[in-house]
């Protein structure tokens, strides 16, 4: 369909529309690629004035770590063609392989395996490939950028960044499941009941949202650190102290994301229309059965939607994880923050640049799959207000 | 749906939020009240160094914290009615400051800076937000389609970035001889040091804090966008108005709900600001509430956390967007009452 010509719109208005786009997608993600760029040099070349030597590294490239014009087109190459199989290929495989009932634990699998294999290739089988190749071609063999793990190997390995990832894991893992459990159960039951009561809690749900995350904290702490004193009379001589326990901040994390979560899920579940579950109820189910074979198995792009956000704030949640977790159990986030506190040298500079790539990298790959749920999560809570 | 059925759908998610979130509260509000002290006594100490023929020995009393059975610190919890509130706010202060006429003076004392701090930054990011959203999703709905998908992509790393990272990865920016300062140095022709005072800083922020939400702001008017009805748009154009027109009298309107809705997140979220803080560790220029409560929560040099001044600092916060919001939730309240 041609637009109108009333419609259609001026050079100029066209020509700046695009330019604030483009200007727009350059500052959206240039932050995030320069840190990206950063984490792979050394700290003179990280930190340097000059923009063109923080992406060539003559620093890096001068102590013999680099990528030759070779590595660059072969690293590439491998990166698209593991990137198109992700996308292309891999449904396909898993699809095939796993009965339809079991298709996330497939997905869970296939992702895994997918990811192993890209890694021993790409870190495992790639290098040592290069490392002949440049030998023998010489020119093209020079190195051009430099580049240097040694940042990530001395994060990940020396630091023990690895557990405060799997502790991540863990806090991030427990408020999903949890949340969305609790979550769906009351969004369900707010959105199919017009009682004034469903009103009024989600008044104060809509309150309780607004509250500033310290203001609950302090309301914990004191009772976490003496919960062992407090809990002894009813629960005997094993009653835990709370602080510095994972657990414990999935429940404040669950708690706090709550009133977001039934607000959500309730938008989600109003769209579903009331026709299904009240076929279902002539039929002679009763509420729970309607909601277990019913609308279960037509509620999934809500709840992912809303998982998706759940996970969100547990991951970059820095204030509860902080101020509840001692340094043993400490989750990637707070972790950080010991790197840029002490602040001695530029070395820990790099390194907490690396840590926070580390950090980001997921949430990179989580856009790039859920793009799409991801929007209309946003445009869902909107819509419905 | 019966009562009953209804009550035990929501019954977990509500006993949640009353363990974890309206309990607290109350806690938070009856510790303001109060003072946990450890419970000091004093002791006489003989220290002895060895010395030449007899050892040198000296006596003090020194006051240490007193010890449980179980080797924890007792302490002794007191009503001290007003006086943590009158710690934070330092009331006499302001009135001295008042009286002499200097009221700069004011903004020196921690909870009147963060209180200042905390409400520019909302209403400063609040109308910068929405402009940009409202332009990114107009810019976007002019584009090829073929590039949406990845226009969208791209716009959603700023939103989606742990908030802590995000500020960090402007700082670094900036440090030093970031290349982002040398630019500007060049740009200026002087010399600019970003970390040195707190206005620079409080743009910093500010521009972060854009950064971040804009995208939430785009995708939502973009989805808005959509939905405008084309019937409207085309009468508007044989009536002869022209694009600006049709954008302030057809397009806004329509988004008016989108606007408000927006509005109410921003404010709720903007006004707990805290990370950019920590991110860019500002604390000695600029502090915001939340993060002073999170200073009083943490625990000092010898250990202790100061409770009760950090409840009363909650409560004040707490109070502030109370106060922020109730024109936002009176709103939303007649449109839900008038849409049941």
């Amino acid at each position: 369909m041609a637009t109108p010509r009333a419609l259609q719109q001026s050079l100029p208005l066209k020509m700046a529309s695009a330019g604030f786009l483009i200007f727009w997608c350059l500052l959206a993600a240039f932050p995030i690629f320069w840190i990206a760029v950063m984490s792979f040099k050394t700290p003179v070349d990280a930190f340097a004035a000059n923009p063109l030597s923080v992406i060539f590294g003559p620093e890096t490239r001068a102590r013999g770590s680099g990528l030759s014009i070779l590595d660059i087109v072969f690293g590439l190459t491998v990166l698209i063609v593991a990137g198109r199989m992700a996308f292309r290929r891999l449904p396909g495989w898993v699809a095939r392989f796993t009965p339809p009932h079991l298709l996330v634990l497939g997905w869970l699998i296939g992702a895994l395996a997918f990811a192993i294999v890209f890694l021993v290739v790409f870190f495992g089988i790639l290098p040592p490939v290069m490392g002949v190749l440049n030998a023998i071609l010489g020119p093209l063999g020079n190195p051009v950028i430099g580049l240097t793990t040694e940042h990530y190997v001395a994060v990940w390995g020396e630091n023990a960044f690895y557990r405060n990832f799997l502790n991540s894991l863990m806090v991030t893992a427990g408020v999903v499941t949890v949340s969305l459990t609790v979550g769906t159960l009351a969004g369900y039951g707010l959105a199919r009941s017009g009682a004034g009561i469903a009103f009024w809690i989600l008044i104060i749900a809509l309150i309780f949202r607004a509250l500033p995350h310290s203001v609950l904290v302090a309301g914990y702490l004191p009772v976490f650190i003496n919960s062992a004193e407090i809990l002894r009379p009813i629960l005997g001589e094993n009653a835990p102290t709370l602080y510095g326990q994972p657990l414990a901040v999935i429940a404040v994390l669950v708690s706090i994301n709550q009133p977001f979560t039934i607000w959500m899920l309730r938008s989600f579940f109003q769209n579903i229309p009331t026709d299904l579950d009240e076929a279902a109820r002539v039929d002679g189910c009763t509420h729970f059965q309607a909601f277990r074979w019913v609308i279960m198995p037509v509620m999934w792009p809500g709840v992912i939607t809303t998982g998706l956000f759940s996970f969100l704030l547990a991951y970059n949640d820095f204030l509860v994880t902080s101020l509840l977790l001692d340094a043993q159990n400490q989750t990637m986030v707070p972790a950080i923050a010991s790197y840029f506190n002490r602040e001695t040298t530029t070395t820990d500079q790099v390194e907490a640049v690396a840590a926070a790539v580390s950090i980001t990298a997921p949430l990179f790959l989580l856009v790039m799959v859920f793009q799409r749920q991801i929007v209309s999560g946003l445009t869902a809570g909107a819509v419905k207000g | 749906m019966k009562f009953r059925t209804f009550a035990s759908f929501v019954g977990p998610s509500v006993f949640l939020m009353l363990l974890f979130i309206a309990f607290p509260l109350v806690s938070v509000f009856t510790q303001s009240f109060q003072l946990t002290q450890p419970v000091m006594t004093t002791v006489e100490v003989e220290t002895c160094t060895p010395g030449f023929l007899t050892q040198t020995c000296t006596t003090e009393t020194k006051t240490v914290p007193k010890l449980t059975a179980t080797g924890g610190v007792e302490t002794t919890t007191t009503w001290v009615g007003f006086r943590s509130y009158q710690n934070v706010l330092q009331m006499d202060k302001v009135w001295s400051a008042v009286g002499a006429g200097r009221l700069g003076d004011i903004l020196q004392i921690d909870f009147w800076k963060a209180l200042r701090f905390t409400l520019t930054f909302t209403l400063i990011t609040l109308p910068l937000v929405l402009i940009v959203g409202m332009g990114i999703a107009l810019a976007v709905n002019n584009a090829a389609a073929s590039l949406k998908g990845q226009i969208i992509f791209i716009s959603l790393l700023p939103f989606i970035i742990t908030p802590v990272i995000g500020a960090l990865s402007i700082r670094w920016l900036f440090i030093g001889d970031g290349i982002l300062t040398v630019a500007l140095e060049n740009l200026l022709e002087r010399d600019i040091a970003m970390f040195a005072q707190g206005w620079t800083i409080e743009i910093l922020m500010l521009f972060y804090r854009v950064w971040h939400v804009a995208p939430f702001a785009f995708v939502i008017f973009y989805a808005g966008l959509q939905t405008v009805n084309q019937d409207t748009l085309e009468s508007a154009i044989i009536d002869g108005a022209s694009r600006w027109e049709r954008l302030r009298f057809v397009v806004i309107p329509h988004l008016m709900p989108l606007i408000i809705f927006i509005s109410l997140i921003h404010l709720m979220d903007s006004y707990r600001v805290f990370e950019e803080i920590v991110g860019f560790t500002s604390q000695a220029h600029v502090i915001s509430l939340q993060w002073l409560t999170y200073d009083f929560l943490q625990p000092d040099d010898s250990g202790n956390r100061a409770i009760g001044r950090a409840s009363a600092s909650a409560m004040l916060t707490m109070i502030g967007i109370v106060i922020l919001l109730v024109p936002l939730l009176r709103r939303t309240w007649r449109d839900h009452r008038g849409s049941n």
